[in-house]
Protein backbone atom coordinates (compact mmCIF):
# COMPACT_ATOMS: atom_id res chain seq x y z
CA UNK A 1 0.00 0.00 0.00
CA UNK A 2 2.58 2.58 0.65
CA UNK A 3 4.88 1.38 -1.90
CA UNK A 4 2.19 2.49 -4.07
CA UNK A 5 1.46 5.82 -2.81
CA UNK A 6 4.99 5.92 -3.09
CA UNK A 7 5.23 4.87 -6.42
CA UNK A 8 2.13 7.02 -7.49
CA UNK A 9 3.63 10.08 -5.93
CA UNK A 10 6.82 9.46 -7.67
CA UNK A 11 4.86 8.99 -10.62
CA UNK A 12 3.03 12.24 -10.63
CA UNK A 13 6.31 14.02 -10.21
CA UNK A 14 7.98 12.44 -13.28
CA UNK A 15 5.01 13.59 -15.09
CA UNK A 16 5.02 17.31 -13.48
CA UNK A 17 9.32 16.77 -14.59
CA UNK A 18 8.49 16.29 -17.77
CA UNK A 19 6.03 18.71 -18.54
CA UNK A 20 4.68 21.45 -16.43
CA UNK A 21 1.87 22.49 -19.03
CA UNK A 22 0.18 18.91 -18.57
CA UNK A 23 -0.77 19.27 -15.05
CA UNK A 24 -4.06 17.81 -15.95
CA UNK A 25 -5.02 14.20 -16.79
CA UNK A 26 -6.10 13.27 -20.27
CA UNK A 27 -8.84 11.16 -20.51
CA UNK A 28 -8.83 8.55 -23.71
CA UNK A 29 -12.68 7.60 -24.59
CA UNK A 30 -12.56 4.34 -25.54
CA UNK A 31 -15.55 2.35 -26.87
CA UNK A 32 -16.92 -0.52 -29.13
CA UNK A 33 -16.21 -4.11 -29.41
CA UNK A 34 -17.46 -7.01 -26.41
CA UNK A 35 -15.20 -9.02 -28.44
CA UNK A 36 -12.37 -6.96 -27.31
CA UNK A 37 -13.48 -5.08 -24.24
CA UNK A 38 -11.78 -7.19 -21.94
CA UNK A 39 -8.43 -6.76 -23.48
CA UNK A 40 -9.42 -3.21 -23.92
CA UNK A 41 -9.96 -3.03 -20.20
CA UNK A 42 -6.76 -4.51 -19.17
CA UNK A 43 -4.72 -2.59 -21.48
CA UNK A 44 -6.24 0.74 -19.69
CA UNK A 45 -5.25 -0.69 -16.31
CA UNK A 46 -1.63 -1.49 -17.24
CA UNK A 47 -1.55 2.21 -18.95
CA UNK A 48 -1.85 3.53 -15.98
CA UNK A 49 1.75 2.29 -14.55
CA UNK A 50 2.93 3.62 -18.00
CA UNK A 51 1.60 7.22 -18.06
CA UNK A 52 -0.08 8.10 -15.12
CA UNK A 53 -1.36 11.09 -16.73
CA UNK A 54 -3.09 9.66 -18.97
CA UNK A 55 -6.83 7.60 -17.88
CA UNK A 56 -8.41 5.39 -20.86
CA UNK A 57 -12.05 4.71 -19.97
CA UNK A 58 -13.43 1.85 -21.46
CA UNK A 59 -16.98 0.63 -22.20
CA UNK A 60 -18.25 -1.97 -24.51
CA UNK A 61 -21.74 -2.33 -25.91
CA UNK A 62 -20.26 -3.61 -29.38
CA UNK A 63 -18.74 -2.98 -32.54
CA UNK A 64 -21.83 -0.64 -34.28
CA UNK A 65 -22.08 1.15 -30.81
CA UNK A 66 -18.28 1.94 -30.92
CA UNK A 67 -18.49 2.84 -34.61
CA UNK A 68 -21.63 4.89 -34.33
CA UNK A 69 -19.68 6.76 -31.57
CA UNK A 70 -16.68 7.00 -33.92
CA UNK A 71 -19.22 8.67 -36.77
CA UNK A 72 -20.97 10.45 -33.95
CA UNK A 73 -17.18 11.84 -32.94
CA UNK A 74 -17.83 11.26 -29.17
CA UNK A 75 -14.71 9.04 -28.67
CA UNK A 76 -11.42 8.68 -29.49
CA UNK A 77 -10.73 5.48 -30.16
CA UNK A 78 -13.42 3.37 -31.18
CA UNK A 79 -12.77 -0.90 -30.71
CA UNK A 80 -14.21 -3.16 -34.08
CA UNK A 81 -14.24 -6.54 -34.58
CA UNK A 82 -15.05 -5.82 -38.07
CA UNK A 83 -13.92 -3.06 -41.01
CA UNK A 84 -15.64 -0.52 -40.66
CA UNK A 85 -18.01 -0.06 -43.70
CA UNK A 86 -17.73 2.10 -47.03
CA UNK A 87 -21.13 3.86 -45.90
CA UNK A 88 -20.01 4.11 -42.14
CA UNK A 89 -16.76 5.76 -43.06
CA UNK A 90 -18.44 8.11 -45.56
CA UNK A 91 -21.20 9.24 -42.88
CA UNK A 92 -18.08 9.79 -40.61
CA UNK A 93 -16.75 12.03 -42.86
CA UNK A 94 -19.99 13.74 -43.84
CA UNK A 95 -19.96 15.00 -39.91
CA UNK A 96 -16.33 16.23 -40.22
CA UNK A 97 -14.47 12.51 -38.93
CA UNK A 98 -12.17 11.01 -40.37
CA UNK A 99 -11.64 7.55 -39.09
CA UNK A 100 -7.72 5.89 -39.23
CA UNK A 101 -8.04 2.26 -38.88
CA UNK A 102 -5.27 0.57 -36.85
CA UNK A 103 -5.23 -3.27 -36.78
CA UNK A 104 -4.24 -4.38 -32.87
CA UNK A 105 -4.12 -8.16 -32.91
CA UNK A 106 -6.33 -10.89 -34.34
CA UNK A 107 -8.81 -13.46 -33.17
CA UNK A 108 -9.37 -16.90 -34.26
CA UNK A 109 -13.06 -17.57 -34.65
CA UNK A 110 -13.53 -20.83 -33.20
CA UNK A 111 -16.73 -23.81 -34.07
CA UNK A 112 -17.59 -25.09 -30.92
CA UNK A 113 -18.91 -28.25 -30.44
CA UNK A 114 -19.83 -30.75 -27.37
CA UNK A 115 -17.35 -33.11 -26.25
CA UNK A 116 -19.59 -36.29 -27.09
CA UNK A 117 -19.93 -34.92 -30.54
CA UNK A 118 -17.54 -37.39 -32.32
CA UNK A 119 -16.89 -34.95 -35.23
CA UNK A 120 -13.31 -33.50 -35.09
CA UNK A 121 -12.72 -31.86 -38.10
CA UNK A 122 -14.79 -29.75 -40.55
CA UNK A 123 -14.65 -28.15 -43.75
CA UNK A 124 -15.92 -24.99 -44.36
CA UNK A 125 -18.06 -26.09 -47.22
CA UNK A 126 -19.36 -28.58 -44.07
CA UNK A 127 -19.90 -25.08 -42.19
CA UNK A 128 -21.80 -23.59 -45.27
CA UNK A 129 -24.15 -26.61 -45.39
CA UNK A 130 -24.97 -26.50 -41.96
CA UNK A 131 -25.06 -22.28 -41.52
CA UNK A 132 -26.63 -21.07 -44.98
CA UNK A 133 -30.30 -20.63 -45.92
CA UNK A 134 -30.00 -23.19 -48.61
CA UNK A 135 -28.87 -25.36 -45.63
CA UNK A 136 -28.31 -29.07 -47.02
CA UNK A 137 -26.96 -30.51 -43.48
CA UNK A 138 -30.16 -30.41 -40.96
CA UNK A 139 -29.30 -33.90 -38.82
CA UNK A 140 -25.92 -34.63 -37.64
CA UNK A 141 -26.53 -37.89 -40.20
CA UNK A 142 -26.07 -35.13 -42.85
CA UNK A 143 -22.62 -34.70 -42.06
CA UNK A 144 -21.75 -38.82 -41.56
CA UNK A 145 -22.17 -39.10 -37.60
CA UNK A 146 -24.35 -39.70 -34.57
CA UNK A 147 -23.70 -37.55 -31.61
CA UNK A 148 -24.48 -39.83 -28.84
CA UNK A 149 -27.22 -37.99 -26.30
CA UNK A 150 -28.60 -36.03 -29.12
CA UNK A 151 -31.81 -37.24 -29.56
CA UNK A 152 -33.12 -36.83 -32.98
CA UNK A 153 -29.56 -36.01 -34.48
CA UNK A 154 -30.49 -33.23 -35.27
CA UNK A 155 -28.23 -30.14 -35.57
CA UNK A 156 -28.86 -27.13 -32.96
CA UNK A 157 -27.38 -24.12 -34.73
CA UNK A 158 -25.90 -21.35 -32.20
CA UNK A 159 -25.65 -17.90 -34.01
CA UNK A 160 -25.13 -14.56 -32.84
CA UNK A 161 -27.41 -11.57 -32.95
CA UNK A 162 -27.53 -9.74 -36.14
CA UNK A 163 -25.36 -6.76 -35.18
CA UNK A 164 -22.80 -8.50 -33.56
CA UNK A 165 -19.19 -8.15 -35.23
CA UNK A 166 -18.87 -11.56 -35.16
CA UNK A 167 -21.91 -12.42 -36.96
CA UNK A 168 -20.81 -10.06 -39.79
CA UNK A 169 -17.30 -11.74 -40.00
CA UNK A 170 -18.65 -15.37 -40.08
CA UNK A 171 -20.90 -14.74 -42.77
CA UNK A 172 -18.13 -13.17 -45.15
CA UNK A 173 -15.78 -15.74 -44.10
CA UNK A 174 -18.18 -18.52 -43.89
CA UNK A 175 -21.31 -17.99 -46.26
CA UNK A 176 -19.60 -15.56 -48.53
CA UNK A 177 -20.47 -11.95 -49.27
CA UNK A 178 -23.75 -12.95 -51.07
CA UNK A 179 -24.75 -15.81 -48.78
CA UNK A 180 -27.38 -15.26 -46.69
CA UNK A 181 -27.95 -17.19 -43.11
CA UNK A 182 -30.66 -20.07 -42.38
CA UNK A 183 -33.44 -19.03 -40.12
CA UNK A 184 -34.23 -20.91 -36.85
CA UNK A 185 -30.74 -20.43 -35.06
CA UNK A 186 -30.24 -19.65 -31.55
CA UNK A 187 -29.09 -15.98 -31.80
CA UNK A 188 -27.06 -15.80 -28.41
CA UNK A 189 -26.38 -12.08 -27.14
CA UNK A 190 -22.38 -12.49 -26.30
CA UNK A 191 -19.47 -14.83 -27.11
CA UNK A 192 -19.89 -16.18 -23.78
CA UNK A 193 -23.46 -17.55 -24.01
CA UNK A 194 -22.53 -19.05 -27.56
CA UNK A 195 -20.30 -21.39 -25.45
CA UNK A 196 -22.41 -21.67 -22.23
CA UNK A 197 -25.15 -23.26 -24.63
CA UNK A 198 -23.07 -25.71 -26.16
CA UNK A 199 -21.18 -27.12 -23.23
CA UNK A 200 -24.79 -28.00 -22.14
CA UNK A 201 -26.30 -28.86 -25.55
CA UNK A 202 -25.07 -32.46 -27.31
CA UNK A 203 -26.63 -31.36 -30.51
CA UNK A 204 -24.97 -27.91 -30.73
CA UNK A 205 -22.48 -26.24 -33.25
CA UNK A 206 -21.49 -22.88 -32.51
CA UNK A 207 -18.83 -20.03 -33.33
CA UNK A 208 -17.45 -17.41 -31.06
CA UNK A 209 -13.94 -16.23 -30.54
CA UNK A 210 -11.43 -18.22 -29.37
CA UNK A 211 -10.39 -16.39 -26.38
CA UNK A 212 -14.35 -17.68 -24.62
CA UNK A 213 -13.17 -21.37 -25.32
CA UNK A 214 -13.45 -23.86 -22.01
CA UNK A 215 -12.10 -27.22 -21.05
CA UNK A 216 -16.22 -28.28 -20.93
CA UNK A 217 -16.33 -27.62 -25.25
CA UNK A 218 -14.52 -29.12 -28.24
CA UNK A 219 -12.85 -27.01 -30.76
CA UNK A 220 -13.43 -28.44 -34.16
CA UNK A 221 -9.83 -28.37 -36.60
CA UNK A 222 -10.83 -26.45 -39.94
CA UNK A 223 -10.16 -27.32 -43.27
CA UNK A 224 -10.23 -25.12 -46.42
CA UNK A 225 -10.17 -25.78 -50.45
CA UNK A 226 -9.32 -29.41 -49.50
CA UNK A 227 -6.12 -28.63 -47.37
CA UNK A 228 -4.81 -30.25 -44.20
CA UNK A 229 -6.93 -29.22 -41.64
CA UNK A 230 -5.82 -26.60 -38.68
CA UNK A 231 -6.71 -26.08 -35.53
CA UNK A 232 -7.78 -22.63 -33.95
CA UNK A 233 -4.91 -21.59 -31.78
CA UNK A 234 -2.85 -18.03 -30.62
CA UNK A 235 -0.26 -19.56 -32.97
CA UNK A 236 -2.35 -20.78 -36.28
CA UNK A 237 -3.97 -17.30 -36.07
CA UNK A 238 -0.41 -15.40 -35.86
CA UNK A 239 0.75 -17.10 -38.77
CA UNK A 240 -2.35 -16.78 -40.23
CA UNK A 241 -2.57 -20.68 -41.74
CA UNK A 242 -6.31 -20.48 -39.41
CA UNK A 243 -8.86 -20.14 -42.09
CA UNK A 244 -11.28 -18.28 -40.27
CA UNK A 245 -9.45 -15.58 -38.14
CA UNK A 246 -9.68 -12.10 -37.95
CA UNK A 247 -8.00 -8.94 -37.60
CA UNK A 248 -9.08 -6.51 -34.67
CA UNK A 249 -9.67 -2.81 -34.56
CA UNK A 250 -9.16 0.63 -33.18
CA UNK A 251 -10.55 3.33 -35.19
CA UNK A 252 -8.94 6.74 -34.18
CA UNK A 253 -9.96 10.16 -35.32
CA UNK A 254 -7.30 11.30 -37.75
CA UNK A 255 -3.81 10.31 -37.14
CA UNK A 256 -3.71 9.78 -33.98
CA UNK A 257 -1.35 12.61 -31.71
CA UNK A 258 -0.45 12.93 -28.25
CA UNK A 259 -1.47 10.67 -25.68
CA UNK A 260 -3.60 8.47 -27.57
CA UNK A 261 -0.52 8.12 -29.94
CA UNK A 262 1.34 6.87 -27.53
CA UNK A 263 -1.30 4.72 -26.01
CA UNK A 264 -1.54 3.18 -28.97
CA UNK A 265 2.19 3.11 -29.98
CA UNK A 266 2.15 1.35 -26.18
CA UNK A 267 -0.10 -1.21 -27.47
CA UNK A 268 1.73 -2.14 -30.28
CA UNK A 269 5.07 -2.45 -28.27
CA UNK A 270 5.37 -6.13 -26.82
CA UNK A 271 3.96 -5.02 -23.32
CA UNK A 272 0.31 -4.39 -24.87
CA UNK A 273 0.74 -7.15 -27.13
CA UNK A 274 1.76 -9.59 -24.03
CA UNK A 275 -1.47 -8.44 -22.56
CA UNK A 276 -4.11 -9.42 -25.12
CA UNK A 277 -1.74 -12.92 -26.10
CA UNK A 278 -2.23 -13.18 -22.35
CA UNK A 279 -6.61 -12.53 -23.06
CA UNK A 280 -6.42 -15.53 -25.41
CA UNK A 281 -5.84 -13.70 -29.02
CA UNK A 282 -3.43 -13.03 -31.56
CA UNK A 283 -0.93 -10.71 -31.20
CA UNK A 284 0.15 -8.90 -34.40
CA UNK A 285 3.70 -10.47 -33.91
CA UNK A 286 5.43 -13.10 -32.45
CA UNK A 287 6.55 -11.92 -28.77
CA UNK A 288 8.13 -13.42 -25.82
CA UNK A 289 5.77 -12.76 -22.42
CA UNK A 290 6.98 -13.97 -19.36
CA UNK B 1 -70.89 40.61 -16.94
CA UNK B 2 -72.38 40.37 -13.75
CA UNK B 3 -70.51 37.25 -12.81
CA UNK B 4 -67.29 38.39 -13.79
CA UNK B 5 -67.54 41.44 -11.27
CA UNK B 6 -69.10 39.40 -8.60
CA UNK B 7 -66.02 37.33 -8.92
CA UNK B 8 -63.18 40.38 -9.27
CA UNK B 9 -65.50 41.80 -6.09
CA UNK B 10 -65.02 38.75 -3.74
CA UNK B 11 -61.53 37.72 -5.29
CA UNK B 12 -60.44 40.28 -2.99
CA UNK B 13 -60.75 38.48 0.14
CA UNK B 14 -60.17 34.93 -0.87
CA UNK B 15 -56.60 35.85 -2.27
CA UNK B 16 -55.27 34.36 1.14
CA UNK B 17 -51.95 32.04 1.52
CA UNK B 18 -54.46 29.02 1.61
CA UNK B 19 -56.21 30.38 -1.82
CA UNK B 20 -53.03 30.22 -3.49
CA UNK B 21 -52.28 26.56 -2.14
CA UNK B 22 -55.61 25.29 -3.01
CA UNK B 23 -55.19 26.77 -6.75
CA UNK B 24 -51.68 25.64 -6.99
CA UNK B 25 -53.02 21.91 -6.20
CA UNK B 26 -55.83 22.08 -8.12
CA UNK B 27 -52.75 22.56 -11.40
CA UNK B 28 -51.00 19.71 -9.87
CA UNK B 29 -53.96 17.60 -9.80
CA UNK B 30 -54.76 18.26 -12.80
CA UNK B 31 -51.35 17.78 -14.59
CA UNK B 32 -51.50 14.32 -12.99
CA UNK B 33 -54.92 14.05 -14.17
CA UNK B 34 -54.20 14.35 -17.81
CA UNK B 35 -50.30 13.25 -17.64
CA UNK B 36 -51.16 9.79 -18.72
CA UNK B 37 -52.52 11.32 -21.60
CA UNK B 38 -49.74 13.28 -22.65
CA UNK B 39 -47.34 10.52 -22.41
CA UNK B 40 -49.56 8.12 -24.19
CA UNK B 41 -49.82 10.65 -27.17
CA UNK B 42 -46.22 11.65 -26.81
CA UNK B 43 -44.59 8.21 -26.63
CA UNK B 44 -46.89 7.39 -30.03
CA UNK B 45 -45.74 10.65 -32.17
CA UNK B 46 -41.92 9.45 -30.94
CA UNK B 47 -41.96 6.12 -31.90
CA UNK B 48 -44.24 7.02 -35.30
CA UNK B 49 -41.42 9.93 -36.36
CA UNK B 50 -38.66 7.49 -35.83
CA UNK B 51 -40.13 4.96 -38.10
CA UNK B 52 -41.46 7.14 -40.52
CA UNK B 53 -38.68 7.01 -43.01
CA UNK B 54 -38.64 3.18 -43.49
CA UNK B 55 -42.90 2.93 -43.70
CA UNK B 56 -42.38 5.75 -46.13
CA UNK B 57 -39.05 3.98 -47.55
CA UNK B 58 -37.99 0.59 -47.55
CA UNK B 59 -41.24 -0.52 -46.46
CA UNK B 60 -43.17 -3.33 -48.22
CA UNK B 61 -46.07 -3.69 -46.23
CA UNK B 62 -46.14 -8.09 -47.51
CA UNK B 63 -42.50 -8.44 -47.36
CA UNK B 64 -43.11 -6.92 -43.54
CA UNK B 65 -46.33 -8.85 -42.42
CA UNK B 66 -46.26 -11.86 -44.79
CA UNK B 67 -42.07 -12.71 -44.83
CA UNK B 68 -40.37 -15.18 -42.40
CA UNK B 69 -36.97 -13.56 -43.02
CA UNK B 70 -35.53 -10.96 -40.66
CA UNK B 71 -32.24 -9.91 -41.63
CA UNK B 72 -32.26 -6.41 -41.42
CA UNK B 73 -28.21 -5.62 -40.93
CA UNK B 74 -27.38 -7.61 -44.12
CA UNK B 75 -25.14 -5.20 -46.02
CA UNK B 76 -26.06 -6.41 -49.52
CA UNK B 77 -29.71 -7.96 -49.11
CA UNK B 78 -31.15 -6.95 -45.84
CA UNK B 79 -34.66 -8.67 -45.31
CA UNK B 80 -37.38 -7.20 -43.23
CA UNK B 81 -39.90 -10.03 -42.81
CA UNK B 82 -41.22 -10.45 -39.32
CA UNK B 83 -44.17 -13.34 -39.73
CA UNK B 84 -41.90 -15.71 -37.37
CA UNK B 85 -41.34 -12.83 -34.96
CA UNK B 86 -44.93 -12.53 -34.71
CA UNK B 87 -45.83 -16.29 -34.89
CA UNK B 88 -43.60 -16.21 -31.80
CA UNK B 89 -45.43 -13.57 -29.66
CA UNK B 90 -48.11 -15.64 -30.70
CA UNK B 91 -47.12 -18.65 -29.80
CA UNK B 92 -45.76 -18.07 -26.54
CA UNK B 93 -48.76 -15.78 -25.53
CA UNK B 94 -51.86 -18.24 -26.66
CA UNK B 95 -49.47 -21.00 -24.40
CA UNK B 96 -48.93 -18.63 -21.51
CA UNK B 97 -52.81 -17.84 -21.60
CA UNK B 98 -53.10 -21.97 -21.16
CA UNK B 99 -51.69 -22.00 -18.64
CA UNK B 100 -52.76 -19.05 -16.65
CA UNK B 101 -56.63 -18.77 -17.26
CA UNK B 102 -56.75 -21.90 -15.07
CA UNK B 103 -54.74 -20.58 -12.46
CA UNK B 104 -56.28 -17.42 -12.27
CA UNK B 105 -59.58 -18.46 -12.30
CA UNK B 106 -59.17 -20.85 -9.47
CA UNK B 107 -57.15 -18.74 -7.46
CA UNK B 108 -60.07 -15.90 -8.06
CA UNK B 109 -63.13 -18.32 -7.40
CA UNK B 110 -61.22 -19.59 -4.41
CA UNK B 111 -60.34 -16.24 -3.13
CA UNK B 112 -63.54 -14.44 -3.55
CA UNK B 113 -65.99 -16.81 -2.72
CA UNK B 114 -64.32 -19.92 -0.62
CA UNK B 115 -61.52 -18.19 1.92
CA UNK B 116 -62.63 -15.91 4.57
CA UNK B 117 -61.29 -13.80 6.91
CA UNK B 118 -57.43 -13.94 8.04
CA UNK B 119 -56.81 -16.44 5.26
CA UNK B 120 -58.09 -14.39 2.57
CA UNK B 121 -56.23 -11.05 2.94
CA UNK B 122 -53.15 -13.44 3.20
CA UNK B 123 -54.07 -15.11 -0.50
CA UNK B 124 -54.83 -11.73 -1.35
CA UNK B 125 -51.27 -10.03 -0.82
CA UNK B 126 -49.21 -12.79 -1.80
CA UNK B 127 -50.90 -12.90 -5.37
CA UNK B 128 -50.23 -9.41 -5.46
CA UNK B 129 -46.77 -9.83 -4.26
CA UNK B 130 -46.37 -12.73 -7.15
CA UNK B 131 -47.13 -9.89 -9.27
CA UNK B 132 -44.45 -7.30 -8.63
CA UNK B 133 -41.67 -10.25 -9.08
CA UNK B 134 -39.65 -8.52 -11.59
CA UNK B 135 -39.59 -10.07 -15.01
CA UNK B 136 -35.55 -10.90 -15.44
CA UNK B 137 -36.27 -12.77 -12.61
CA UNK B 138 -38.87 -14.98 -13.87
CA UNK B 139 -36.57 -15.12 -17.25
CA UNK B 140 -33.59 -16.02 -14.91
CA UNK B 141 -35.75 -18.57 -13.33
CA UNK B 142 -36.20 -20.17 -17.17
CA UNK B 143 -32.50 -19.96 -18.15
CA UNK B 144 -31.85 -21.88 -15.29
CA UNK B 145 -34.15 -24.23 -13.67
CA UNK B 146 -36.80 -24.53 -16.75
CA UNK B 147 -34.03 -24.99 -19.35
CA UNK B 148 -32.08 -28.54 -17.67
CA UNK B 149 -36.03 -29.23 -16.37
CA UNK B 150 -37.31 -29.38 -20.27
CA UNK B 151 -34.45 -31.22 -21.66
CA UNK B 152 -34.24 -33.85 -18.86
CA UNK B 153 -38.16 -34.46 -18.63
CA UNK B 154 -38.85 -34.45 -22.26
CA UNK B 155 -35.30 -35.40 -23.67
CA UNK B 156 -35.12 -32.59 -26.59
CA UNK B 157 -31.70 -30.99 -27.63
CA UNK B 158 -32.82 -27.49 -26.16
CA UNK B 159 -34.69 -26.18 -23.42
CA UNK B 160 -35.26 -22.88 -24.30
CA UNK B 161 -38.49 -22.82 -26.75
CA UNK B 162 -41.93 -21.94 -26.57
CA UNK B 163 -42.99 -24.22 -23.36
CA UNK B 164 -40.47 -22.85 -21.28
CA UNK B 165 -41.37 -19.28 -21.98
CA UNK B 166 -45.23 -20.09 -22.31
CA UNK B 167 -45.23 -21.46 -18.80
CA UNK B 168 -42.93 -18.45 -17.74
CA UNK B 169 -45.60 -15.64 -18.99
CA UNK B 170 -48.45 -17.49 -17.94
CA UNK B 171 -47.27 -17.85 -14.60
CA UNK B 172 -46.13 -14.13 -14.42
CA UNK B 173 -49.59 -13.11 -16.14
CA UNK B 174 -51.62 -15.18 -13.63
CA UNK B 175 -51.48 -12.87 -10.84
CA UNK B 176 -52.12 -9.79 -12.41
CA UNK B 177 -55.15 -11.90 -13.97
CA UNK B 178 -56.44 -13.45 -10.59
CA UNK B 179 -56.60 -9.87 -9.01
CA UNK B 180 -59.04 -8.42 -11.68
CA UNK B 181 -60.88 -11.36 -12.18
CA UNK B 182 -61.47 -11.33 -8.22
CA UNK B 183 -62.68 -7.75 -9.02
CA UNK B 184 -65.17 -9.03 -10.89
CA UNK B 185 -66.59 -11.48 -8.90
CA UNK B 186 -66.73 -9.41 -6.19
CA UNK B 187 -68.97 -7.06 -8.07
CA UNK B 188 -71.51 -9.64 -8.29
CA UNK B 189 -74.47 -8.06 -5.97
CA UNK B 190 -74.76 -10.20 -2.92
CA UNK B 191 -78.49 -10.50 -3.78
CA UNK B 192 -77.63 -12.59 -6.89
CA UNK B 193 -75.98 -15.10 -4.39
CA UNK B 194 -78.30 -15.05 -1.89
CA UNK B 195 -81.25 -15.43 -3.86
CA UNK B 196 -79.36 -18.24 -5.65
CA UNK B 197 -78.98 -19.78 -1.93
CA UNK B 198 -82.64 -19.25 -0.80
CA UNK B 199 -83.92 -21.26 -4.12
CA UNK B 200 -81.49 -24.00 -2.59
CA UNK B 201 -78.98 -23.63 -4.89
CA UNK B 202 -75.49 -25.38 -3.61
CA UNK B 203 -72.04 -23.51 -3.60
CA UNK B 204 -70.77 -25.05 -6.40
CA UNK B 205 -74.13 -24.69 -8.98
CA UNK B 206 -74.09 -20.56 -6.98
CA UNK B 207 -70.73 -20.18 -8.85
CA UNK B 208 -70.80 -22.10 -11.71
CA UNK B 209 -74.75 -21.02 -12.69
CA UNK B 210 -75.27 -17.56 -11.29
CA UNK B 211 -71.98 -16.05 -10.46
CA UNK B 212 -69.65 -17.12 -13.51
CA UNK B 213 -72.30 -16.05 -15.78
CA UNK B 214 -73.00 -12.46 -13.93
CA UNK B 215 -69.08 -11.70 -14.04
CA UNK B 216 -68.49 -12.97 -17.68
CA UNK B 217 -67.13 -9.86 -18.90
CA UNK B 218 -64.97 -8.87 -16.10
CA UNK B 219 -64.01 -12.45 -16.33
CA UNK B 220 -62.85 -11.47 -20.20
CA UNK B 221 -61.00 -8.63 -19.40
CA UNK B 222 -58.76 -10.05 -17.11
CA UNK B 223 -57.98 -12.95 -19.82
CA UNK B 224 -57.47 -9.74 -22.42
CA UNK B 225 -55.58 -7.89 -19.60
CA UNK B 226 -53.35 -11.00 -19.42
CA UNK B 227 -53.21 -11.24 -23.42
CA UNK B 228 -51.84 -7.73 -23.37
CA UNK B 229 -49.32 -8.66 -20.98
CA UNK B 230 -47.93 -11.46 -22.68
CA UNK B 231 -47.71 -9.46 -26.20
CA UNK B 232 -45.98 -6.86 -24.42
CA UNK B 233 -43.79 -9.04 -21.85
CA UNK B 234 -39.91 -8.50 -23.19
CA UNK B 235 -37.02 -10.09 -20.77
CA UNK B 236 -38.63 -12.86 -19.85
CA UNK B 237 -39.17 -14.09 -23.03
CA UNK B 238 -36.15 -12.76 -24.37
CA UNK B 239 -34.04 -14.91 -22.29
CA UNK B 240 -36.51 -18.35 -22.23
CA UNK B 241 -37.83 -18.68 -25.69
CA UNK B 242 -34.11 -19.53 -27.12
CA UNK B 243 -33.89 -16.00 -29.93
CA UNK B 244 -34.13 -17.66 -32.27
CA UNK B 245 -36.16 -16.55 -35.93
CA UNK B 246 -38.46 -19.38 -36.72
CA UNK B 247 -42.45 -20.74 -37.12
CA UNK B 248 -42.48 -23.24 -34.74
CA UNK B 249 -43.45 -26.44 -35.43
CA UNK B 250 -44.18 -27.70 -31.99
CA UNK B 251 -43.77 -26.28 -28.45
CA UNK B 252 -40.01 -27.58 -28.40
CA UNK B 253 -39.31 -25.43 -30.62
CA UNK B 254 -37.30 -21.99 -29.84
CA UNK B 255 -38.56 -18.91 -31.30
CA UNK B 256 -38.42 -15.13 -31.13
CA UNK B 257 -40.53 -12.65 -30.04
CA UNK B 258 -41.33 -9.04 -31.49
CA UNK B 259 -40.39 -7.19 -28.07
CA UNK B 260 -37.53 -9.31 -27.58
CA UNK B 261 -35.97 -8.02 -31.46
CA UNK B 262 -36.28 -4.49 -30.16
CA UNK B 263 -34.72 -5.31 -27.24
CA UNK B 264 -32.05 -7.42 -28.48
CA UNK B 265 -30.86 -5.03 -31.69
CA UNK B 266 -31.78 -1.53 -31.03
CA UNK B 267 -28.73 -1.04 -29.07
CA UNK B 268 -26.14 -1.54 -31.80
CA UNK B 269 -28.43 -0.37 -34.97
CA UNK B 270 -26.91 3.24 -36.65
CA UNK B 271 -29.38 5.86 -36.00
CA UNK B 272 -31.45 6.52 -38.83
CA UNK B 273 -30.30 3.34 -40.71
CA UNK B 274 -33.42 0.80 -41.95
CA UNK B 275 -32.79 -1.66 -39.82
CA UNK B 276 -33.61 1.43 -36.59
CA UNK B 277 -36.74 2.13 -38.39
CA UNK B 278 -37.81 -0.68 -38.58
CA UNK B 279 -37.35 -1.77 -35.50
CA UNK B 280 -39.87 1.31 -34.63
CA UNK B 281 -41.97 -0.16 -36.73
CA UNK B 282 -42.14 -2.87 -35.04
CA UNK B 283 -42.42 -0.94 -31.93
CA UNK B 284 -45.91 0.64 -33.74
CA UNK B 285 -47.45 -2.58 -34.27
CA UNK B 286 -47.02 -3.71 -30.68
CA UNK B 287 -47.87 -0.49 -29.82
CA UNK B 288 -51.30 -0.74 -31.64
CA UNK B 289 -51.88 -4.61 -30.77
CA UNK B 290 -51.90 -3.42 -27.02
CA UNK B 291 -53.57 -0.47 -27.22
CA UNK B 292 -56.73 -2.08 -29.48
CA UNK B 293 -56.31 -5.29 -26.77
CA UNK B 294 -56.19 -3.22 -23.61
CA UNK B 295 -58.77 -1.01 -24.43
CA UNK B 296 -61.09 -3.56 -25.27
CA UNK B 297 -60.30 -5.01 -22.14
CA UNK B 298 -61.06 -2.14 -19.98
CA UNK B 299 -64.25 -1.20 -22.19
CA UNK B 300 -65.54 -4.73 -21.52
CA UNK B 301 -64.77 -4.16 -17.65
CA UNK B 302 -66.54 -1.08 -17.44
CA UNK B 303 -69.85 -2.56 -19.36
CA UNK B 304 -69.98 -5.25 -16.56
CA UNK B 305 -69.64 -2.54 -14.26
CA UNK B 306 -72.22 -0.11 -15.58
CA UNK B 307 -74.46 -2.93 -16.25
Amino acid sequence: MKSNVVLASSMVAAALAVSLTAQARTVIQNKGSDTLVNVAQAWAEEYQNVAADVAVAVSGGGSGTGIAAMINGTVDIANASRKMKDKEVKMAKDRGQNPIEHIVGYDALAIFLHPDNPVNELSISQLKEVYSRKSSAKNWSDLGVTVPGCKGNEIVVVSRQNNSGTYVYFKKAVLGKKGKYRSGTLDMHGSKDVVDLIEKTPCAIGYSGLAYSTDHVKLACISKDGNACVSPSVATAVDRSYPIARPLFMYTNGEPEGAIKGYLDWIMSDAGQCIIQNKGYAPMKTVDCK
Amino acid sequence: MQQNSNMAGNAFDRRTLDWYIDKGMQLVVFIGGISAIIFIIGIFVFITLEGMDFVFGRFDPVEFFTTEYWFPSDEDDPEFGILALIAGTASVTGLAMLVAIPFALGAAIYIGEFATGKKREYLKVLVELLAAIPSVVWGFIGLSIMNPLIIEVFDVPVGLNVLNAGVILGLMAAPIMASIAEDALKAVPESYREAAEALGATRWQVIFKVVLPAAKNGLLGAVLLGVGRGFGETMAVLMATGHSVNIPGSIFDSVRALTATIAAELGETAVGSDHYGALFTIGIFLFLITFVINLSADLIVRGVRKG
